[in-house]
C-alpha cells in the first residue's frame, strides 16, 4: 500500500499514447490509475477491508489501495479504492451510435424550417406512463429552457405542446393525432427496475399497431437514455444528460426532411 | 426577533391579510362540500379496514355504495350510524355485508339524528382517544430522549420494498437521520384507493400502505431505542386518497406529512376543488395527530425559474399557512417549504439563497419550515454536486431551517445508496457543528444585496396576492400564476368525486379533531 503523498513507485512503463491501446489516465500516461467506491455488506474491520481489496483484483484493479473505509451500519461498510487497470481499450477502432447530425442553433433551426418545410412543424412531448416527473421534459420544451438553452415553446417556427406528466401512452397517442404532431418527444426520468424500457417499448408497440409509427418522428430521453437504447427499442433517436432543445430540434426536422425525400 | 433583513412588516402584514381573505372566501366553499376520499377516511376512522376478494378496500366499498345510491351528500357517518342503531352491528361488520351484498345502507329504517349521533360518537371517540394516545406517546418518547435542537436530518428511502426500505432506514438512523421519508411509489397520488397489505414492489418508491407505515413505525421505534432519540416518520398525504393517508398515519404515529393545498391540483391535475377539499379534512386529523406537514413550494422551482419565481413560492407559503390555519392546524406544525434551487452560475446566487432563506425563517418564525435541497442543476458530476449540497447546507445552519432534506451527490442518476446517503449526513453535521452558531454572529448590510433581494421578493408576493383576492383562488390557477401553470375549475382528475353537502351531513370527527389534541 502507497500511504505516503508521493508515488514513488518506478514507472517503467511505456508512456506514450498510442490510440490502439489507451488505458485510463491518472498523472501518467498509461498508468492506468482508476478510482471506485462501493459498499460491502458486512462490518467495518481488516477483514472487511481484504475483501474490499479482493474484489477490486477480482475486477483486474492492480494494488488496490483502500483509501477510506467508513462504517455505514453495524454490517455495512462503504469502500473508496484506487488502484490501477491493466486493461486497454482499442480507440481507433471503436463504433458507436450516437445522433450525427450536425446541432443547429434556435435560430438556424427556424430558418431550416422556413426553407425545407414551409410551415411550422408541431412537436408534442410528455413524461409518459407513471412516471412524475417533468423535469426532463421542461427542460426541453418549456420557453424558458434549461441552462441556457432555450426550450422549443420559444421556437418561433415550432408549435410545442408539453403535456407534462403521468401521461398514458394510449392518451399520448391520442393527442398526438388530434393536435396533428410531425414529432413526439417522450421524457423518463424515473428508471427503477426498468420500468421506462417497457413504458418506451409499449410506446412502439401501440403506434405500430395503430399503423402511425411512420408518420411522426419520436424521440426518448432521460438522464439513462442513450442513443444506442433509442435505436433498439424502435425510436428514431434519444438523448441522454447535457442535451437540450436544439438537439433534439435538430435532429427532428432534418430527419423529416429526409424521409419526405425518400418518399419521393 | 430583530429582523436581518429589515423586512417591511407593514407589506407582511398586507400580503397575509390578503391571503387570509383568500383562503376565508374558498374555505365557505369548501365547508359546503364532501368527497369520496373524505367519506372514505371518515370510514377508517370508524374502524373499517381491510380489502374483498377482489382487491377492493373495504372504505371504497362503503363509500361507492353509498354514492351510486346518491346519498353521500348525508356522510357515510350518518349512514353507519343509522346501520349501527338498526342492526346492532359495528362499523366494520356493516362494511362486510355491504360487500356481501346483504346490506343495502339506504334501505334500512330512518333512525332519529340523536340516535344515530348516540351509535357513531363513541366508536369515533374512540378513534380520537387512540390518536390522542398515539401523541402521548410521542411526546413522552420525545421528552425521555430530549428532543434535537437545531435543523432535523431528512433523507429518503425509496427502494419499492418495505423490508429493504426498513434496512436502509435504520442505518441512515444510525448514521444520524432524525426524519425518514418513505418515498411512494410513481402513480400512486392518482389512485383513488389506498393499496392495502405490506408491499415489495414499487417504482421509484413504496405503496404508502397502512401495514407498511406499521412496519416502518416499530422499526423506527426500535432503532430509536437503540439510540437514545426519537426517530420520526414521513409519509406523503397527497394525491387522491389525502384525507385517508392523514386517517392512516394518524392511526399508526406517522410524525411528519407531505401535505400541500395546492400541490395535487398544479402538479397531478387532480381538479382543484377535490384537492381544496380533501386538503382541509386531511388537515384537521394531521392537526390533532400532532403531525408536523410539508408543503411543496419547492417544486415551483423546479419548474419555473427559481430567481424570477421566488415571489411565488412566499405567496404559496402565505396561502398554505392560512389554509392550515382554518383546518385548526398550528404554526408548530407548518412545515411552509422552499428550496435552494437558484442556478449555480448565478451570479451572487448564494446570497439570494441565504436572503430568501432568512426571509421565511423572519415571516413565519415559528412554522418549523422545511427546506429542500438542488434538484434541477445536480448534473451526474457528483463531486460538484457535493459542494452544491454542502451550500445548501450552509444556507439552513446560518438561517436555522428545521426540517433538512439532505441533498444527495447522485442526484438525477440513481435513488440514493447507503453509502450516498452516509455521505450527506456526514456532509451536513460536518456544517451543522462548524458553523453551528455563525447566524447568531452575522448581520446584513443594509441596502445590500440581500436585504434589497428579500424586500424585492417581499414586494411580489405582496402584489400577487393582492391581485389574487380580487379575482379569488379558482380563477387565479386558471391563470396559471404558479409554477407557470394552468388549471381549469372543472378540470383534471377527481371531480366527479366532489359531493354537495346536504342539510343533515355528518362527520364527527371535524368537531372532534379539529384545533388539535391539546385543545
Amino acid at each position: 500500500m502507497s500511504g505516503g503523498l508521493y508515488d514513488m513507485s518506478a514507472k517503467d512503463f511505456d508512456k506514450t499514447l498510442d490510440l490502439s491501446r489507451i488505458k485510463a489516465y491518472g498523472d501518467t500516461m498509461n498508468d492506468g490509475k482508476v478510482q471506485l467506491s462501493f459498499t460491502l455488506p458486512v462490518r467495518n474491520d481488516d477483514k472487511g477491508v481484504e475483501a474490499a481489496r479482493a474484489l477490486a483484483r477480482q475486477m483486474g484493479i492492480l494494488e488496490p489501495n483502500v483509501a477510506c473505509a467508513k462504517t455505514l451500519d453495524k454490517e455495512f461498510t462503504f469502500y473508496v479504492v484506487y488502484g490501477s487497470c491493466p486493461y486497454t481499450v482499442d480507440y481507433d477502432n471503436l463504433s458507436v451510435a450516437t445522433v450525427e447530425n450536425d446541432v443547429m442553433s434556435m435560430e438556424e433551426i427556424n430558418d431550416f424550417i422556413r426553407e425545407n418545410i414551409g410551415r411550422k412543424v408541431v412537436m408534442v412531448g410528455a413524461s409518459t406512463g407513471t412516471d412524475a416527473h417533468t423535469v426532463g421534459i421542461d427542460a426541453i420544451m418549456n420557453r424558458k429552457g434549461f441552462a441556457g438553452h432555450y426550450g422549443l415553446e420559444r421556437y418561433e417556427m415550432i408549435e410545442a405542446y408539453n403535456l407534462g406528466a403521468q401521461v398514458e401512452n394510449e392518451d399520448f397517442i391520442q393527442r398526438a393525432v388530434e393536435l396533428n404532431a410531425d414529432v413526439l418527444l417522450v421524457s423518463q426520468t424515473v428508471t427503477q427496475k426498468d420500468v421506462h424500457i417497457q413504458n418506451l417499448t409499449n410506446l412502439i408497440e401501440l403506434l405500430e399497431a395503430e399503423g402511425l409509427r411512420k408518420r411522426f418522428v419520436v424521440i426518448c430521453g432521460g438522464a439513462r437514455i442513450t442513443h444506442e437504447l433509442a435505436k433498439e427499442l424502435g425510436f428514431d433517436a434519444g438523448f441522454g444528460p447535457n442535451k437540450y432543445a436544439e438537439d433534439c430540434a435538430s435532429f427532428a426536422v432534418v430527419e423529416m426532411v429526409k424521409r419526405r425525400n425518400n418518399e419521393f | 426577533m430583530e429582523s436581518k433583513l429589515h423586512l417591511n412588516t407593514a407589506l407582511v402584514d398586507r400580503a397575509r391579510e390578503s391571503a387570509r381573505r383568500i383562503a376565508l372566501d374558498t374555505q365557505s366553499f369548501i365547508d359546503g362540500h364532501t368527497t369520496v376520499a373524505v367519506e372514505r377516511a371518515v370510514c377508517r376512522l370508524l374502524g373499517i379496514d381491510g380489502v374483498n376478494s377482489v382487491e377492493v378496500p373495504l372504505p371504497n366499498v362503503v363509500v361507492e355504495h353509498l354514492y351510486e345510491k346518491g346519498v353521500l351528500s348525508f356522510g357515510a357517518a350518518y349512514f353507519i350510524g343509522n346501520a349501527m342503531a338498526e342492526t346492532g352491528r359495528s362499523p366494520m361488520r356493516i362494511a362486510e355485508a355491504i360487500d356481501r351484498g346483504e346490506l343495502d345502507l339506504t334501505a334500512l329504517k330512518p333512525h332519529s339524528i340523536e340516535e344515530i349521533r348516540a351509535h357513531i360518537e363513541p366508536v369515533a371517540k374512540a378513534a380520537a382517544d387512540f390518536i390522542a394516545g398515539n401523541v402521548a406517546k410521542r411526546e413522552a418518547l420525545l421528552s425521555e430522549y430530549g428532543d434535537k435542537e437545531g435543523p432535523l436530518i431528512y433523507v429518503i428511502v425509496a427502494t419499492g420494498n418495505i423490508y429493504e426500505d426498513i434496512t436502509q432506514a435504520k442505518a441512515a438512523a444510525k448514521q444520524g437521520a432524525d426524519v425518514i421519508a418513505v418515498i411512494r411509489t410513481t402513480g400512486q397520488s392518482l389512485l383513488d384507493y389506498v393499496p392495502y397489505g405490506a408491499t415489495t414492489e414499487g417504482f421509484g418508491g413504496t405503496y404508502a400502505t397502512q401495514e407498511n407505515f406499521k412496519l416502518m413505525r416499530a422499526a423506527l421505534d426500535e432503532v430509536g431505542a437503540e439510540q437514545r432519540r426519537y426517530i420520526r416518520l414521513c409519509n406523503y398525504c397527497s394525491g387522491l386518497c389525502m384525507p385517508e393517508i392523514a386517517a392512516m398515519g394518524a392511526l399508526e404515529r406517522l410524525d411528519v406529512m407531505l401535505n400541500d393545498a395546492l400541490y395535487g391540483i398544479l402538479f397531478r391535475d387532480i381538479n382543484m376543488q377535490r384537492t381544496l377539499i380533501d386538503q382541509y379534512f386531511s388537515r384537521v386529523i394531521n392537526s390533532f395527530a400532532g403531525v408536523i406537514i410539508n408543503t411543496g413550494e419547492d417544486n415551483y422551482l423546479t419548474t419555473a425559474d427559481a430567481v424570477e419565481e421566488a415571489h411565488t413560492v412566499l405567496a404559496s407559503q402565505f396561502l398554505n399557512e392560512q389554509f392550515a390555519l382554518c383546518a385548526g392546524l398550528r404554526e408548530e406544525q407548518q412545515g411552509l417549504g422552499h428550496a435552494f434551487e437558484i442556478d449555480p452560475q448565478v451570479e451572487d446566487g448564494f446570497l439570494y439563497e441565504l436572503a430568501q432563506a432568512q426571509m421565511a425563517r423572519e415571516i413565519f418564525p415559528r412554522a418549523p419550515l422545511k427546506y429542500m435541497p438542488p434538484t434541477k442543476f445536480m448534473t451526474g458530476n457528483i463531486f460538484k454536486g457535493h459542494v452544491q449540497d454542502a451550500l445548501f447546507n450552509m444556507v439552513t445552519v446560518t438561517t436555522n431551517q428545521r426540517i433538512h432534506l439532505l441533498g444527495m451527490l447522485t442526484e438525477a442518476i440513481h435513488t440514493p445508496f447507503m453509502s450516498d446517503r452516509a455521505l450527506a449526513i456526514e456532509n451536513a453535521q460536518y456544517i451543522f457543528t462548524t458553523m453551528r452558531h455563525l447566524g447568531d454572529e452575522i448581520s446584513f448590510k443594509e441596502g445590500g444585496i440581500m436585504e434589497t433581494r428579500a424586500n424585492e421578493v417581499l414586494k411580489k408576493a405582496a402584489e400577487l396576492l393582492s391581485q389574487m383576492e380580487e379575482i379569488g383562488l379558482f380563477a387565479a390557477l386558471e391563470r396559471g400564476v404558479f409554477a407557470d401553470i394552468k388549471r381549469g375549475r372543472n378540470g383534471g382528475k377527481g371531480l366527479a368525486g366532489v359531493v354537495s353537502k346536504a342539510a343533515g351531513y355528518l362527520n364527527p370527527f371535524i368537531e372532534l379533531m379539529k384545533g388539535g389534541a391539546g385543545k
